[in-house]
This record gives C-alpha cells, structure tokens and sequence, in this order.
C-alpha cells in the first residue's frame, strides 16, 4: 500500500468479512451465516482448544457447512477458568468448558437446529432478575469491564492482519503520518495522561519527549514484553490477541521520536505470542505498513524480534538494552536514562506491551476520549491478571478507580469453596499486599503506592485463609534471589541472607530479633539496591510484616503457622480415642512414622520420623488425625 | 570434553553465519544453537567468540545468566513445572516433588538414564490453569486435581525405560 | 563549558559538567569510601560502597556514577548514608571467607580497610556463603573465589587493557562467581598469566603463586649453590613493599638484603639484558641485511609470547628466537658458571626476582630447559621478595646499599637498566644496532622519542643511511593494531618491542600492588612514569650505557660464546615458539 486510500479502501472490503461479529449484525456478506471463534490463547490452548477447532473444521467440511459457518482462531477471552472458551456470532452465545467430544453437539444442536446448547453455555445469573444471563456482554465478568488495551482480543483473528484493519487497524498510523507533526503526537499523548503499564507508571507522553529532544539521528523504540512477574500474563494475552495493535503504537512511536528501528523484546517462554507477533510483523511488511516509505510518507520503520531466555531481571529497562545488545542482562546505573543513551548507546524509549496497546486508539479517539476514563492520575484502564483463590481466574480490564471489591467479588467471583479472603498480593515480586480493610479503596496508581504495594504489571494473586503470608513472602523472596542478576551487593547478598531469615521463620527457628533483622535489612535494601528490582524486593515482606505481623509473630513466639502451611511447625497427631487401629494410616505413610497394632493397639506418630507430608491424615476415614 | 560431531558443528557454522555481522549478535546465536541442539557446547560458545568479537568467557557469562541456555544435553523428555505465584498457592510445590519422585530426578537436572529434564520455571503466564506443567510443549493444568501429566509420566517411563 | 554548583556536605563545590559525585568530592578534597570503583578501568555502581544521600532522590546513589547535576545536594556522611554503607560491607563479609590473618593481602586489602574505616565490629548478617572456586593449577595466578567481592575490576582490566576478557562474570544472583570461560583454570584458557587482574584485584582473590618456599628450601640445602639476579623494573618498585615512595630506587638496599638472606651469589638481570642485546641486535642486522622475517618482534615479555602463540600463532616467526634475559642468564648460569666453578647443574638453583607473574609460567616452559635441567628454577615477583626480606627480619630501611657480586657477571650497561620501561629494550638495542653498523660513536645515547606511558610510540631513525622504522607497545591492546598490521602485510615496521604489561615491567603483574586509593586519589599519581623514571635515572649514572661496551659482555664472548649467533649462543640463548590452542 503506498498510500492512506488504499489503507481505506483495503479496510472496506475486510470489514465485510467481520461483519457478523459486529453488534446488531444480521445479515452478512456472501453466504457466512455464523462466526465460530474459538479461543486460541495459552489457557485455552493448553485445554485442546486446537483440536476443538480442528474437528469442528473437519465436522462442518464433511457436512458441507464450511461456507456457511465459518471458524476463527482467536486471543485470548479472559475468562480463563472457563476454558477452553467458543463464542458464536451473530447470536453471542459464549460456550464454556468445551471439550472436542462436544463439537458435534453444538453443530448439530446449534448450527443446525439453531438451539444453542444450554449445558456448555457460561453460567451466570443476573442478580436482579434472577434470569440466567446469555448475551456475552451481559455477562457479569464482562460487564463491569472497560476493553480498551484488550478491545480486539477475542474478537478477530490476530494472525489475519485484514481483521486488524476492518477494526480500525493501522489507521491511527496513517492519522499521525499524513495529519500530525510529531510534537503533536506526543502533547496527544501527553495530555491523555497515559501512564507506563509495565510497573513504574512513568508519564509516557513525558518520555517520549525525553527522547524526542535528543538530536536526531539513530533512535530506537522498544517493547518491553518481557512480562516477569508471577501472576501477571496480560502482555501475553495481548501479543497473542492483538499483536498489530501494539505493532501500530510502535511505529506511532517512532514517528514521534525520529527513530526507524524498533525491538520487541519477548520471552521465549511465550511461543505463541512470538509466533504470532512474527505473522503480525510479516503481513504489516508485505503490506508496506513496515519498512520504507510507509504509506507513501518519508517516514520508514522496522520491526525486529528479540529473544528473552529466561531473566526475570531483563524486565527492568536497563537489563533489557544489555540483553538486546547480547550481554548478560545486568541493570546498569540511571541516570543516563535510556532516553538519552539506550540500546547501542542510542536515545531510546521502551514501553510496556499493554501501554502500546492504548496509544492507537488516544490517537483515533482524541487525548480527552481517554484521559475522561479514570481516577485524577491515573487515566483509562488497567488490565489486571486475576489469579490464586478466586472462582474467575482470568483477564479483566477495568476503569482506573474500579474497587478492589468489584475486582474481586463482582468480576472474579470471590473466593472459591466459600473460603475467607485474606488478601491480595499485587504488583508480583515488586509489590505488596492489599487487605479486607483495602477492599473499597479505588484501585489507581498512587492509592496503590499509599497502600505500601504497587500496580505493577497488573498481577492480583488472590490469598485467602489457607494461606500462610509468611510462606508468601518468603516465595516471592526466594524468587527475588534465583532472579537477582547480582551485581551490586545488596540485592545480591542482602535478599539472600533476608530468604534465610524467612526460612528460619518458617521453618521455627526465628526469634523476634529474626523480624527486627528483617525489616532493618529490607529497608537497607531498599535504599541502596542498584536497580528498580533490588529496590523493591523487598517489598512483599516489608507489606506482610506491616499488615500480618501477628502471623510472623505467632511463627516466632509459639512456633505455629496459623495457616497450617509452615510443614516444619506442623505437629500432627492420633486421637486414641477416634483410632480405629485399621493401619491404614500406617500404610500410606512413607517414612513409616506410625506404629501400632491393626485391631489392638491405636496408632501413634513417631515425630522425629514424621515428615509432615500430612497423608496419614487423608487416608484416616475416622478424623482421628490431627493437625495443630 | 569429548569432540563434538561433525554435525552439531556444521549447524554451529551455519547458525553463526546466518547472525555474522549483526548487532549484537551473541544472543540471536545462542539462541539459534541452544534450539537446533538442545544445548550450547564449549564449541558453540568459542566459535560465538570468534564471529562477534567478545572473549570466550563473556559468552560463557552470557550462557549461565539464562536459564533457557543450558551447557548439557537436555534429557529426551522435558518437564516444567511452573512456579509461578498463581501456581505456588495452589500447591506447585508438591506438584514438583510428585514428579520427582516419579521420574527420580532432581529440580533444574535430568535423570540418570536421560529420559527427563526437570525444571521448575517461572510464571509460564497460564495462570488460569494453576497449577501448570508443561511436558513437551503440551500444557497440562490443574495439574492437582487432574492426573493426565502423571499418567503421562508413568506412560513414557513404561514404554520407553531401559529402551534407550 | 560552565561549571556545575552543588552542595556537597553543606560545602559548595563547583564541578565539571558530565563529573559524578565522587570525582566532584575528591577534587574538593571529601573522601568517599569505595570498592568497586578504579577510576578509568572500572565504573559499574555495582558494591554500593560510595552510596551518598542525594537531597529530594527517593534511594541513596551510588557516587562512582551518579552525575552531579546543578543544585544538587549531596551528603556523603548522614546517619542513612553510613549506616547504608555499613550493612553493605556487613553483607559483603557475610560472603567472604574471612581468613584475614592468613590472607595473602593481609594488611593490604581494600575490603579489610573498608571494615575498619567504617567501624564494622560484628558482622550482623551470616549465612550460606557462595560455593568457592580455588586454583591453583596456572604456575603463575591464583584464582580464589572466597574472597572475591565481584567489584569487576579484574574483568575490565583484562578486557580494556589486554584487549582479551579471560575472565567474565559468570552465574547470576548469589550464585555469581568471576571466571575464565567454563570455570576452568587460567592454565586451560588463553590467559597470558600477566597479573594485571592481580594488581587490580582490591582482596586476596587473584595472587601469584607463591614460591618463595622452594627458595628456602634450596637456601637451606646444602647440596645447593643458590644464585639469585633480579631484573631491572624490581630496584624501582621494591621499595614500595617497605613504605617508601613510589619511585624509589632501591638497587643498593636490594643487593644488601638478598645477600643477607644468604644467596651464594647476587646477580642483577641487567647483565644479561645487555647480553639480549647482543644476541638480538645481531639477529636484527641478520634479518635486515639478508631478507629475514621482518618486522621483528621483542621476546622478553612471557606474557606477549603467551598471547602470540595464542592469538597470532601465525606471526611466531616474527618473534626474535632470543630467550627473555634472565633465561639467558639462567643458561649461562648452568652452562659456563657451572664449568668454571666445577658445579653439577643440577646442583645449581637459579632464582629470578621478577616483576612479573607469567615468569612463572615461562621457567616451566620444556623449551626452557637443557638435559633436564631447567635454565631457571624459581621465579620470585618483587611482591614475594619483599614477603622474603620481612620474613628474613631484614630491616630493609635502614639496610646499606651494596653491589650486586662483581666476579664475571656484575657489571651492567645503562642499557640493560632501561628494559624494565616500555621502549627500553628498543632504546638500548637501537644504541648497540646503530654504533655497530655505523661503525662510530653515537652523538647521542638518548633516543627519548621510544621513551614514556603511551602505549603505542613509533620513530624513524636513520641507521647506516637505512630509513630505519621503529614501533613500541605496551599492553595486548596497543600491541594489537600493530600485529593486525603485519597479519594484513601493511606493517611499515622493521622492529617492533612490545611488552605484556601497560608501561612495561615497571608494571608488571608482580610489583607491589599499587591500591585503588592510589589510583583514583585526590592527586592521582602516575606510578608508571616515577618507577620509570627510577631506571632512566640509573641508565644516567653509569659508566657504561651501551650494551656491546660492557667489559664482561666482552669476556662471555671471547672465553664461551665467541660471537653474537654463534652455534653455541643459539643453543644456550635463543628458544623456539609453538602455536597454542586458546582452549585446553
């Protein structure tokens, strides 16, 4: 394409092919009659979302249905727990749970007999009417929900770049090179108030300019999708659902700059996404989107991929550049930011995937369009991966200012098997703890900083009463030290001799003194760690101390784990009076703690054997085995 | 070290001249060579050297910064144990501890015999699924409640023990 | 450019835009602790020791990299910054494994000095320590990752100043150790051996191999006949070991000293340096005048021959084939000395005080030895010599200057002198090359042009109405783009000197430890130019400054070797190279 007519013209003749899927949609372009999207995401696709798909395709060939109902690969749809996920067009029937036996079911009961099939549909019910609720839309994980990042997954093909373009696709690109000077680009951004996504929540427009203001020359635009924290995988659903959206904003990024190169830089552990951004980044090319003389402008741009293999580390800029350069992705001191001299010295900006997701459509829809969405600082939304003891477990992207109780109870479904919630842990490694107490609090940027935790990336790992916080903290400590690069020593040293702090705690050797070290240590750490990493490792102990000090002190006074977790400080024991004498606890144990006489003598643990692995008391029918 | 075969050296040749002369090269080679032989031999990290100007001992530091880059032979089958957050509250732990036990290798090594690589990774982004494990490339979660990756496990060491 | 104001301590400062805090600091003269900084080698941020407290910055900084900025106010000395400072150190002795008394660096350590400057009592913090790497397999470096603080020191210095990057961080986290590539030993890599990694280590993780046992133990035989020499660059560093200026001149103190400890004779390397000279210079006409190999190169730097064979295994026949000086001496030593005092070789021990680690690597080549017989037996550095002196409870200072043993080999030119400096060797084969062609007495004996720091010096001398071009380098970096020249066949050199280490031996790696305090202090001294200067002063005070004129060169030649090239000096004087694999 050499020009933004051609763009249009291209992208009339696509639309007629995602019609159907279009709100109000009914009648539809040739002979297709129904849009079948089956999610093709890491969730779904780990639950045979790809057989599913391959016997529906088979099954509607051998029934002659193929021109008529027609099946599309798709992103991910969030609501990962109820995977694998197929959504029908134009009726909007969402389909749970599917399993490929069932294909045949929903061909013949749906397709043909237009009778969807109640037993696979979500089950949700509105709370008002009572009714069950079927209209995707409606549906209440969805409902509270804002999709602005996440727009376009679930609902296009994203190794099809034409259903990319029918959806807008590329015309914020064409917009910004035919209509806007690039200081405009950036003030639009600017003034929308969109912060960084990736965790720090740095004003992106601000960078850009930062880079901007470098004389020209070679610069260089980077996609931070080395998405690292535990818990946290919107990126991936992102590159996976819609990688030409964050492709656009990257070239958008570049028009505003002056730079003509960029990187995605992606773990290897997301092949599909990687596979996906590689299709994504080849179409763009063949279509003259990518490479010289976009759309018949001076502007040209590049695309490269590179690689992560597995450093947590290289999530934090700096490691990232060194990475990219090939080097042992280790953070190398700020200032100079990497605006001034990024990636082969050069001024560069690096931007987290779910922040380039958002800039084509401030381009389209206009700076006030979004800067509307949100709290006072915190603009649009937020994408948050909901994990750990919730019912919905999944994706959700929700209006900045949204409660964590919404998020939790109303989109996620609070706690499963009518568990306590305890709290939330968000902003991964990084991050702390959020409480009962916190539940209203409207979920931005800076509340989240007041609240001792951060945003993060997005990750919101559920805890409830089963969870022993001290056994989280030190999770996430052991995590800080397998990742620490160890360059400088305190993250190096410090977050190790805090993780054998912690062990001592879990495992009843600490003392009061123990949680003292712990807190002068940490914020030691904390103030002198060369890296935004190492500056907040500690964080998820210094937010559990805070907030679950009685926890930490009930390990270190009584030597008791409340949560029952801690194994070293577990005691289990048999009542005699409940013990049947069957053995059969004596059987399944397998260090052979438990003695006894089957029918005669009741049943005894030997402590110094008992590993405390707890099967004795699975196996007893009786409840004769206690844990304290 | 024993001589590496002609072969493997060939696909080392090939892969640091596909790469030669790019900036910063030494990552897109290892990568290339540690998917095409399941491992960075010495060969591999010296010829690197040579292609992109660095010593033999910076691409060695590269090397063993990544745990995707491993110095060994991985083992035939591979397993991953995500411990992710999402999967550590669900019981990852034991999870791994049960594949231990079963295919009698340690965390992050492969078995005597070679038929398994056990690594417990960071968060493999399947949240969804907690706990997840994947054994080549297949996916398997809720890998607590279900048995389908054990029953996989004990599958492979039945058909395939002692064969090799 | 305007300068930068700042408060540093309340004190303004004015610093140059683009400086850190901690060059700001030092130039007003505020003393901030660090450790991993050496200024133009190293600059990572990464102990954390200089960590200074920044008004309105929500961490403290790390003063090595932290660039002053206009209104910046800075407190290198609050409660937050010393306490930070403290735990860092604290940590760091959690991962260390705390010998000191048996340290090699015992009272020369950096991390020691920390500690005590900053009143570390106890060490809150204890712990797993990081799995430790120890060897000792290279007969010239020790590698002991106990004690490593991973300030990176070593790592740059290889890189930057060898051009060669033995040695890389290797692992990540708590499990990071410095290495050569797979770990292995210096002796299985394509290390020189040169101790530069060893001069810049802060700690006792990188050292010599000490043999200063086998010296006592040959001292205390009485079967042996212990001859001791010492090269040039030793008499200006050894001082240092004792507390006196760098710079000082201590050949007189150091005869003395070694003659106390008992040597049945005293030598000094310059003898045989000027005996280089011949046999070189000889080997330089040879080549010019009948179309050898050109240009040629130098071949005392064991280090520079470890890295030819290494890395330009196909320039070997560049090299000069004559053995390094103390290697001839050691076989004349085995050779004449033994005849005319009727001694069994075998029953000599020839002990070389070097300033130079890979001597000890070179004495073991097989090339070196004769029947068997080892041209050199032991190889002391001016460090283990002057552990030798304290053990011996010599009281160096006070001691009176002596002359090394006059009988046949104690005389020595200006010319032998100067081959501790970079472009010595070069300087002094020019005198002897150019008064022997032109056949009349040098006008002047001072060709300064090859002489000082930089690393790569280059002239044009006219020798016999040839157009004769001279190049001298030091270090593997600057030594590089030469060789690339000969490699590409565009090199307009006839003679090239080139030495291992920055400076030349005067620098080498195993003088005394010149320490980061030293080297990145308020007023840097340039150690390199006063040792240098050292010898250029005693090249102007001897009688004779020309190798060919000195009377016992004369004598060797006329009673043992006849002439330079002979059949007999090949044999005893001149060595072959082999191409080395870089990877064993």
């Amino acid at each position: 394409m050499k020009s933004w007519n051609e763009l249009r013209e291209l992208r009339a003749s696509a639309a007629k092919e995602i019609a159907l899927r279009n709100p109000g949609a009914s009648a539809a372009a040739g002979s297709e009659r129904l849009h079948v999207l089956v999610c093709a995401g890491t969730g779904c696709t780990s639950s045979s979302s790809a057989l599913i798909m391959e016997q529906m395709q088979q099954q509607l060939t051998a029934r002659g249905l193929d021109q008529e109902v027609r099946v599309i690969k798709t992103g991910c749809f969030g609501l990962c727990q109820k995977g694998p996920i197929v959504a029908v067009y134009p009726d909007k029937i969402f389909y749970c749970h599917v399993k490929p036996d069932d294909v045949g079911e929903i061909i013949e009961q749906h397709f043909i007999g237009g009778q969807p099939v109640k037993r696979l549909e979500m089950n949700d019910i509105d709370e008002i009417t009572q009714e069950k609720i079927f209209d995707i839309d409606k549906i209440r994980f969805y409902a509270k929900q804002q999709r602005i990042a996440l727009k376009n997954c679930g609902q296009l093909d994203p190794e099809n770049i034409r259903e990319y373009i029918a959806r807008d696709g590329y015309e914020a690109l064409a917009k910004v090179l035919h209509e806007m000077q690039p200081q405009e680009v950036i003030d639009e951004i600017k003034k929308s108030g969109l912060r960084g996504r990736g965790g720090g929540g740095f004003p992106t427009g601000v960078k850009w300019q930062f880079a901007a203001d470098q004389p020209a020359g070679d610069k260089y635009v980077i996609c931070n999708a080395d998405e690292g924290d535990p818990g946290a995988f919107m990126d991936r659903s992102i590159l996976e659902g819609d990688p030409h959206a964050v492709l656009e904003a990257m070239a958008i990024a570049g028009y505003a700059i002056g730079a003509q190169q960029g990187y995605v830089y992606i773990r290897a552990e997301y092949p599909i996404a990687v596979k996906r951004l590689q299709i994504a980044i080849g179409q763009a090319k063949e279509l003259g989107l990518f490479g010289e003389h976009i759309l018949g402008t001076d502007f040209s741009f590049d695309i490269e991929i590179r690689l992560g293999a597995g450093a947590f580390v290289c999530g934090e800029e700096t490691a990232l550049i060194q990475s990219i350069e090939g080097k042992r992705g280790m953070p190398v001191p700020k200032p100079p930011f990497p605006a001034v001299s990024g990636v082969w010295g050069k001024p560069t900006i690096i931007n987290n995937v779910e922040t380039y997701a958002n800039v084509a459509q401030i381009i389209l829809k206009g700076s006030g369009w979004f800067s509307a969405i949100g709290t006072e600082k915190s603009k649009g939304t937020k994408v948050f991966a909901l994990g750990g003891k919730i019912v919905n477990t999944g994706l959700v992207e929700i209006p900045m200012g949204t409660t964590l109780r919404e998020v939790i109870y109303e989109i996620g479904g609070g706690c499963p098997n009518g568990k306590k919630f305890k709290a939330v842990q968000t902003g991964g490694p990084s991050g702390g703890c959020l409480t009962v107490e916190d539940l209203d609090t409207p979920i931005d940027f800076d509340n989240l900083i007041a609240l001792g935790s951060m945003m993060g990336s997005g990750g919101m790992i559920v805890l409830d009463e089963d969870n022993c916080m001290v056994d989280v903290a030190r999770f996430y400590m052991e995590f800080i030290v397998d990742e620490s690069c160890g360059k400088c020593t305190p993250c190096r040293v410090g977050t190790k001799r805090m993780l054998e702090l912690l062990t001592d705690i879990c495992e009843g050797r600490g003392t009061m003194e123990t949680l003292d070290e712990l807190e002068t240590l940490g914020k030691m750490i904390k103030d002198t760690a060369l890296c935004g990493l190492g500056q907040t490792a500690a964080n998820p102990v210094l937010s559990t101390l805070r907030l679950f000090r009685d926890e930490y002190e009930a390990h270190v006074k009584e030597k008791r784990c409340p949560a029952g977790v801690c194994k070293k400080l577990l005691h289990y024991s048999i009542d005699p009076e409940k013990c049947r004498k069957c053995s059969m606890c004596a059987r399944n144990c397998p260090v052979g703690a438990i003695s006894g006489v089957p029918g005669q003598k009741p049943y005894v643990i030997d402590h110094d054997k008992c590993i405390k692995c707890g099967a004795c008391m699975e196996t007893c029918r009786f409840g004769a085995v206690k844990r304290d | 070290m024993g001589k590496l075969n002609e072969q493997s050296v060939q696909v080392i040749d090939r892969i640091v001249d596909r790469h030669r002369g790019r900036l910063g090269p030494v990552k897109l080679m290892l990568h290339d060579v540690q998917k095409e032989l399941g491992y960075i031999p010495f060969e591999a990290m010296e010829k690197i050297a040579a292609a992109s100007g660095v010593s033999a001992a910076e691409v060695y530091g590269v090397v063993t910064f990544y745990t995707q880059f491993t110095t060994e032979p991985k083992g035939k089958h591979v397993i991953n144990v995500c411990m992710g957050t999402a999967c550590y509250v669900k019981g990852s732990a034991d999870l791994l501890q049960r594949i231990c036990d079963l295919t009698g290798t340690k965390v992050n090594q492969t078995s005597a015999d070679g038929l398994f690589s056990l690594d417990a990774t960071r968060c493999l982004g399947a949240c969804g699924l907690a706990p997840v494990a994947i054994l080549d490339d297949q996916v398997y979660g809720n890998a607590t409640s279900s048995t389908a990756l054990e029953d996989r496990i004990k599958a492979i060491i039945k058909t395939e023990s002692g064969v090799q | 450019m305007t300068k930068i104001n700042l408060k540093i301590n309340n004190i303004p400062v004015q610093a140059e835009p683009g400086s850190t805090i901690l060059e700001a600091a030092r130039a007003a003269g505020i003393q901030i602790p660090t450790l991993c900084y050496l200024k133009d080698v190293n600059k990572t941020g990464a102990c954390r020791v200089c960590t200074v407290e920044i008004k309105g910055a929500k961490s403290l900084g790390a003063a090595c990299v932290y660039p002053v900025s206009e209104g910046m106010e800075v407190f290198t000395n609050s409660q937050r910054a010393l306490e930070a400072r403290k735990h860092t150190v604290e940590l760091i002795l959690s991962n260390h494994c705390g010998d000191c008394l048996s340290c090699i660096r015992n009272q020369n350590c950096e991390l020691q000095k920390l500690a005590q400057q900053l009143g570390i009592r106890k060490v809150r913090y204890e712990g797993e320590k990081t799995p430790p790497t120890f060897d000792e397999v290279a007969p010239g470096i020790v590698r002991d990752t106990s004690k490593c603080v991973l300030c990176g020191r070593c790592i740059e210095t290889c890189k930057k100043v060898q051009g060669l990057g033995i040695l890389s961080f290797i692992n990540r986290g708590f499990n990071t150790k410095v290495a050569p590539v797979f770990d292995k030993s210096f002796n299985d890599v394509n290390c020189m051996q040169c101790g530069q990694c060893v001069n810049a280590c802060p700690v006792g993780a990188l050292f010599e191999k000490e043999d200063i046992h086998r010296v006592i133990e040959a001292l205390n035989d009485p079967d042996q006949h212990v001859i001791v020499q010492t090269a040039p660059a030793v008499r200006a560093a050894l001082g240092e070991e004792f507390g006196l200026p760098i710079g000082t001149r201590v050949t007189g103190r150091m005869a003395a000293a070694l003659r106390r400890i008992g040597f049945d004779r005293v030598y000094d390397t310059n003898y045989a340096a000027d005996l280089t000279i011949m046999e070189e210079g000889h080997e330089f006409i040879e080549r010019v005048q009948h179309q050898g190999v050109l240009p040629m190169i130098t071949s005392c730097s064991p280090g520079w021959i470890r890295y030819c064979e290494f890395e330009y295994p196909d320039l070997l026949e560049h090299l000069s084939s004559c053995k390094s000086p103390h290697m001839m001496f050691g076989a004349i030593l085995k050779s004449y000395y033994a005849q005319t005092h009727n001694l069994d070789p075998r029953k000599i021990t020839v002990v070389s005080i070097m300033p130079c680690t890979a001597k000890k690597a070179e004495v073991v080549r097989p090339e070196m030895r004769k029947d068997g017989v080892a041209d050199v037996d032991v190889v002391l550095t001016t460090r283990e010599l002057g552990r030798l002196i304290k053990m011996y409870g010599i009281n160096f200072e006070n001691l009176p200057d002596e002359d090394f043993d006059q009988d046949m080999f104690g005389q020595y030119s200006g010319a032998g002198v100067i081959f501790g400096a970079s472009g010595g060797v070069m300087e002094a084969a020019l005198r002897t090359v150019k008064e022997t062609l032109e056949n009349k007495p040098l006008d002047s004996l001072d060709f300064t042009v090859v002489r000082g720091m930089e690393g790569v010096k280059t002239a044009e001398l006219e020798v016999a109405g040839m157009q004769v071009k001279v190049a001298v380098a030091s270090s593997m970096s600057c030594a590089k783009p030469l060789l690339d020249e000969i490699r590409a066949g565009t090199s307009p050199y006839h003679f090239i000197e080139i030495m291992g280490c920055p400076g030349g031996c005067i620098n080498g790696g195993g003088q005394p430890i010149i320490n980061a305090s030293i080297r990145n202090g308020f007023k840097p001294i340039d150690w390199k130019k006063e040792r240098a200067k050292a010898l250029y002063d005693e090249d102007a005070l001897q009688s004779v400054r020309k190798s060919h004129e000195n009377p016992q060169i004369i004598a060797l030649y006329d009673q043992f070797l006849k002439e330079p090239g002979s059949p007999l000096a090949h044999e005893l004087l001149h060595t072959t190279y082999s191409k080395k694999e870089r990877f064993k």
